[in-house]
């Protein structure tokens, strides 16, 4: 690129229109020439030293266990996020509630599966059976009981495992959930009250769809972190997950470096996936936060106009971005 | 509900009793009283701080009395007497109640505070269709007539940010006609607008009282509540200082609404 041409203002009669070489940038060049050299260091290294033992990696990347581990990892991690998600949002709805029992409710479920770790929240479900044998619905201190159940029947493995995962992501969401829901104007608010909508209709219709905007990337953060928290699920203990399909395969043939890298690249896949998929939500959720007119193909956003924000606190956006890296 | 006014058979829109608002130890209102009648439009004029603002999100229940009493439509708002005798108390409304008695007013904010995520068109719909439970197809048409009516019929598929101030402020004001108020509130409609957009709303709020809407103004505009306002009001410090026709602008009496007068003209 010899010439450096403005492109805005194409087909406008701009007289004196600027033709300029840009700015030197030799630092670009010489990062690039180092970058290069190392990442040349390093495919050699992978591509050359034998105890990598790629063939091996080739041969257990699309067996049979594997592939149902990463199964399994996906279905657990999609089904506790979801179900997190819909207990933060409820947990952090009821955290601002003017009812102080349902207030006080959310405040001990945050306090007790935040404060606990998760892998010792798992072995509790996972001895749940053993702790209380039968589950059953009725009046306390009274013989009188309309249902009971089993436990072991409803508290397998696999249940165990995402119920564990789920109430302790939720515990967490719920903050991140909650700093969204208050970066949203009080104005928005009042307009809608002297609408004379209902505070149900208030929270579902004009701030959740404002504070998802706030959500949804300290979100994407946290279930790229469940995909890896998935892993511990053997404390429950559940045995089909990826991390221990492949740590199992490894023991049997004594070979944990291939395995690993087995687990790596399915990690690494999935999460490059989920990072397509955060993208996607993030632009629906961005909808109305453009300062363009509409048909406008310019993408950046106008002068003293910041892309993205309107009337945004920008402290709580960054409280909220910071109780998702803290999570 | 109750009626009252027996005696002279007509209501007032609002009246306001020894009004008092105080937050914490700040006594911000310290006995307003007002009258609006049917059909008027009434600008309320003062300093910042003097509790105009807050006079006007009380008549809306956005804020609540500390003492005193607004009726709207001859009906109190915000509470209710119960029992008999001894056992006579105010009891406080739950939230559909005054749902049901803010359905009656409509307000336009300062800061506009349209719906950033919602279109123009999607703003107007809103409470037509979540509050009024209207067909969705009809909530379009009475949209569309209504931004129509603010003259921003080419702008329905617009989200804010792509509006002018200005016209921001034409989309709530239709948004809030879109519930067919009785009484509308302007609490400093003009003041977030750059001069030359405020002539574009202080002309919808003309028109619109020109129809015969009952109107509460909260504004600095003095231009248009000598034209417009069948009421003036000044307050200061909490208190009604002056009151009376549009005439008053030009004739003040107390000596802090002609000093208030001097600044601003």
């Amino acid at each position: 690129m010899p010439h450096h041409i403005t492109k805005d203002g194409e087909g406008l009669p701009v007289p004196n229109r600027i033709v300029a070489k840009p700015v030197r940038r030799t630092g670009q060049i010489i990062a690039a020439i180092i970058v290069a050299l190392l990442a040349a260091m390093v495919i050699k290294g992978l591509i050359t030293n034998p105890r990598f033992e790629w063939n091996i990696v080739w041969k257990y990347l699309f067996n049979e266990r594997v592939l149902e581990g990463v199964g399994y990892t996906l279905i657990l991690t999609v089904l506790s996020m979801v179900v997190a998600i819909i207990l933060a949002v409820i947990l952090a709805v009821m955290r601002k509630s003017v009812n102080p029992v349902l207030r006080g409710v959310s405040w001990f479920f945050i306090w007790f599966f935040r404060g606990t770790p998760v892998y010792t929240q798992l072995v509790f479900w996972g001895l749940f059976a053993v702790l209380i044998p039968k589950l059953s619905l009725g009046i306390p201190f009274t013989n009188i009981e309309f249902w009971s159940v089993d436990s072991n029947t409803i508290i397998t493995a696999f249940n165990a495992a995402w119920i564990g995962l789920a109430l302790n992501e939720a515990a967490y969401l719920s903050e991140i959930v909650r700093a969204g829901l208050e970066a949203v104007d009080p104005g928005q608010e009042e307009a809608a009250k002297a609408l004379g909508m209902k505070r149900t209709q208030i929270m579902r219709r004009v701030i959740l769809p404002q504070a998802m905007r706030i959500i949804v990337p300290p979100t994407g953060n946290e279930t790229i972190g469940m995909l890896k928290t998935t892993s511990l699920v053997l404390a429950v203990p559940f045995t089909l997950d990826l991390q221990f399909a492949t740590n199992a395969i490894a023991n049997r043939i004594y070979k944990p470096i291939p395995l690993l890298i087995v687990a790596a690249l399915w990690y690494l896949l999935i999460t490059s996936i989920m990072m397509v998929i955060q993208s996607k939500i993030e632009k629906h959720f961005g909808k109305g936060y453009e300062a363009r007119p509409v048909g406008s193909k310019v993408k950046t956003p106008l002068p003293g106009k910041v892309d993205g924000e309107l009337k945004d606190d920008v402290a709580k956006t960054n409280e909220a971005m910071f109780a998702g890296l803290n999570a | 509900m109750t009626a009252t006014n027996s005696n002279s058979g007509h209501v007032p829109a609002i009246e306001a009793k020894q009004v008092h608002k105080a937050y914490g130890d700040l006594h911000v209102l310290k006995g307003v009283d007002l009258t609006v009648e049917p059909g008027t439009v009434t600008v309320i004029l003062g300093p910042s701080g003097s509790g105009k603002s807050t006079f006007l999100r009380l008549i809306n229940q956005l804020e609540t009395l500390t003492g005193g009493e607004i009726d709207v439509d001859g009906e109190m708002i915000g509470y209710r007497w119960e029992g008999e005798g001894k056992k006579r108390h105010l009891q406080t409304l739950n939230d559909k109640q005054v749902a049901a008695q803010r359905a009656k007013l409509g307000m336009v904010f300062q800061k506009f505070n349209l719906f950033p995520h919602m279109t123009a068109l999607q703003n107007v719909m809103e409470a037509p269709v979540q509050v009024k439970r209207m067909d969705k197809k009809e909530a379009r048409e009475l949209a569309i007539k209504e931004l129509q009516r603010v003259g921003l019929g080419e702008r329905l598929d617009y989200y804010p940010a792509q509006l002018s101030g200005g016209q921001q402020q034409r989309v709530a004001i239709a948004r809030a006609l879109a519930m067919q108020p009785e009484i509308m509130l302007f609490d400093e409609p003009t003041s977030a607008l750059d001069p030359e957009l405020v002539g574009e709303v202080l002309s919808v709020m003309r028109s619109l009282a020109d129809e015969g809407m009952t109107m509460i103004v909260v504004t600095h505009e003095i231009g248009f509540a000598r034209e417009v306002a069948d009421q003036v009001v000044f307050m200061d410090g909490g208190k009604v200082v002056e009151q009376g026709g549009p005439e008053i602008i030009t004739n003040p009496t107390s000596p802090r609404f002609k000093e208030f007068l001097q600044h601003v003209l």
